[in-house]
């Protein structure tokens, strides 16, 4: 069977920009058509901006990477029209359990709250997701939206000049060079563009090696996430098993700092290793083997300018906790309704300092996290692991021990508080819907309140009467309206109600609420809108 | 869960001192320093639960510090 990581997806082809006299022009370029690049491009052909997206390879990304991908995430790939088939092949888990030494300490279920379309977690290789990704780019360009992807087409120059960033795109049949706006680069961890440009990406490295392997089995192992801390067949070390479909098994096992890693990449090495997790009769195939160290780092900002970074090549954290490509997307899902509107002339430059302020606010929450969660797995002194242990010894007894346990804090979205673009609040209303937080999902008879939400700037009306539509500085507001009468929609009275008997919320493109109102008033939503794309904000001088 | 900020309690609040001490030796008694370690570790996560409200463990913190530094 040919893997869908061995097939071209988007193989090279001559371009005109390639035959043309003077260097094309464009307004958005991508570089990288991972997870973020092509969600990125999605996201912006979607609301008719022009973008090409360049990538040096022209398949799916190689080797174990991301499998865990949270609800938000989940929202956004639906908001970017693919969520349906993403979660139809994912595997949901609600269970985990934790060993220690040679047994298991105690069990957990994520009780997922009730009244969200999307599961709170699933498991799926991150060649689906690109893959799915670059097929509904492909749906997108036979609606004739404005979107082109070009493999084997590697970045190998940048400059940035005042109102453009000038490119040199190396290609099997040589170099050309292309102008465009805006550059994103999405092109990774390892970054070329941050490279050629000079910029910082600073942050710690953990003196840790992790083998990495999806092995294919028919086992008959429950979905759930198994985590071991010192197990017989790693002594001293850690273990994680998790299922992703197609009887695909997810293995980490941490090795040490002082190993010979192409040693132990060998199948004679591997394989043993494996066998003594799994069991001696417990057949099983290699799909992929690799050894990772982890790092957490960011860049000090993401915005340079006309360029602007989102995904890896901004920011880094460790796979604990699974914030990478979930923490990437939401990069996208800030970023492109503002150039959106940065590009239409209808919002200042300055609204896009504001993707920098949100993002790094995220970031550094995610890079907190996952370097708890790493510093609970390798414990960096002789005491850090005393109480690590000790942790695990109480768990087994006592409850209260098990929410210290942290094999990875699984990632849940940033609420943007103290962004400069949060508007009014209203104390009355529940503090999860407040400015800055993403909008929580709510049922609505057989529909689903996200599904109806996004893309545009929106007004939420509960159980009040809102003009249909407001033109506010050029951008048209629509609104939803909805009550809660009679029992009826008690979550979304939950969630966005509280004590308060009527609501209005003024709700961004990215889902996240700007702010919030007991009564609508055109002259307090014009202004809250105001604030919302940055009219407020003083641009950093770049 | 909200826990009532409190004050880190300084004043003698053991009723039997010797008692406590005594029992505090002897639970450590017959074990190695790797086994004394480990005990004193799983005390202060059971002691430091009981408690719970951060400021108050965070007085502790401090004060827990500041006695072992020569002033
Ligand atoms: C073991 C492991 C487990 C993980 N688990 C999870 C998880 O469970 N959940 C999660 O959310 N995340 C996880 N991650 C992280 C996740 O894989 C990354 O965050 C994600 O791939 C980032 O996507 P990206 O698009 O930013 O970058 P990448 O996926 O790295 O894509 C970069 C793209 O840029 C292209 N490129 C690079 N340079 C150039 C150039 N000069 N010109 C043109 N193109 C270029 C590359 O070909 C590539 O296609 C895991 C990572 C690892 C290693």
């Amino acid at each position: 069977m040919t893997h869908i990581f061995e097939i071209p997806l988007y193989p090279y082809e001559r371009s005109v920009d390639q035959d043309s006299a003077e260097p094309a022009h464009h307004q958005v370029v991508v570089v990288g058509a991972g997870p973020i690049g092509l969600a990125t491009a999605i996201d912006l052909a979607q609301q008719d901006v022009p973008v090409l997206v360049l990538d040096e390879n022209d398949r799916v990304s190689w080797g174990s990477r991301a499998v865990c991908y949270a609800k938000r995430p989940l929202e956004i790939l639906d908001r970017l029209g693919c969520g349906d088939k993403f979660v139809e092949k994912g595997v949901q888990w609600n269970m985990g359990k934790v060993f220690f030494e040679d047994r298991q300490v105690y069990s957990f279920d994520l009780l997922p709250e009730e009244g969200h379309k999307r599961p709170a977690f699933i498991n799926l290789q991150q060649y689906y997701l690109e893959q799915y990704l670059v097929e509904r780019l492909r749906d997108l360009q036979a609606e004739g939206k404005p979107i082109e992807l070009r493999g084997k087409s590697r970045v190998t120059k940048v400059a940035q000049s005042g109102e453009r960033v000038d490119l040199t795109v190396e290609t099997p049949e040589g170099p050309y060079t292309l102008s465009a706006d805006w550059l994103i680069p999405c092109d990774g961890a390892a970054s070329p563009i941050r490279a050629l440009l000079g910029l910082d990406f600073v942050g710690r490295v953990f003196e840790d090696n992790f083998l990495i392997a999806d092995v294919v089995m028919q086992a008959d192992f429950p979905t759930e996430r198994w985590f071991w801390f010192d197990p017989p067949f790693n002594k001293g070390q850690s273990a994680l098993l998790h299922k992703q479909p197609d009887n695909v098994w997810r293995i980490d096992l941490q090795l040490g700092w002082d190993i010979d890693r192409e040693k132990e990449k060998q199948p004679e090495n591997v394989i043993p290793r494996l066998k003594a997790m799994l069991g001696e009769d417990v057949d099983f195939e290699l799909e992929w083997v690799s050894i990772y160290t982890f790092q957490c780092r960011r860049m000090e900002k993401f915005r340079h300018g006309r360029v602007l970074f989102a995904g890896d090549a901004a920011h880094q954290v460790s796979p604990f906790g699974a914030r990478g490509a979930n923490s990437g997307l939401q990069d996208t899902d800030n970023l492109c309704w503002k150039l959106k509107l940065v590009i239409d002339g209808k919002a200042p430059a300055a609204l896009l300092d504001t993707y920098d302020d949100e993002r790094i606010l995220a970031a550094d929450e995610n890079i907190l996290n996952s370097s708890r969660a790493t510093d609970f797995i390798t414990p960096k002194s002789a005491m850090s692991r005393t109480f690590r242990d000790a942790v695990l010894q109480l768990s087994e007894k006592a409850a209260f021990a098990r929410p210290l346990v942290n094999s990875g804090r699984l990632s849940v979205p940033s609420t943007y508080d103290g962004s400069q673009l949060n508007g009014a609040d209203c104390e009355k209303m529940p503090r999860r819907s407040r400015p800055g937080s993403p909008a929580s999902d709510a049922p609505l008879g057989e529909a689903w309140l996200l599904d109806q939400l996004g893309n545009n700037f929106q007004l939420l009306g509960i159980n009040v009467d809102l003009p249909a539509s407001i033109e506010i500085e050029g951008i048209s507001v629509a609104s939803l309206c909805l009550t809660t009468a009679a029992g009826e929609q008690s979550l979304l009275a939950e969630r966005y109600l509280g004590e308060a008997a009527q609501a209005v919320y003024l709700i961004r493109p990215d889902q996240h609420i700007a702010a919030r109102f007991e009564s609508y008033s055109e002259a307090a939503i014009t202004q809250a809108l105001r604030t919302a794309i940055g009219q407020r904000v003083k641009e950093v001088a770049q | 869960m909200t826990i009532a900020s409190a004050k880190l309690e300084i004043k003698p609040n053991i009723i039997d001192p010797d008692g406590f001490y005594n029992e505090l030796l002897n639970a450590h008694e017959g074990l190695s320093e790797a086994q004394s370690t480990a005990l004193n570790a799983r005390l202060v996560l059971i002691l430091a639960n009981h408690i719970g409200a951060r400021d108050v463990l965070s007085e502790a913190f401090r004060l827990a510090k500041a006695a072992g530094t020569p002033s």
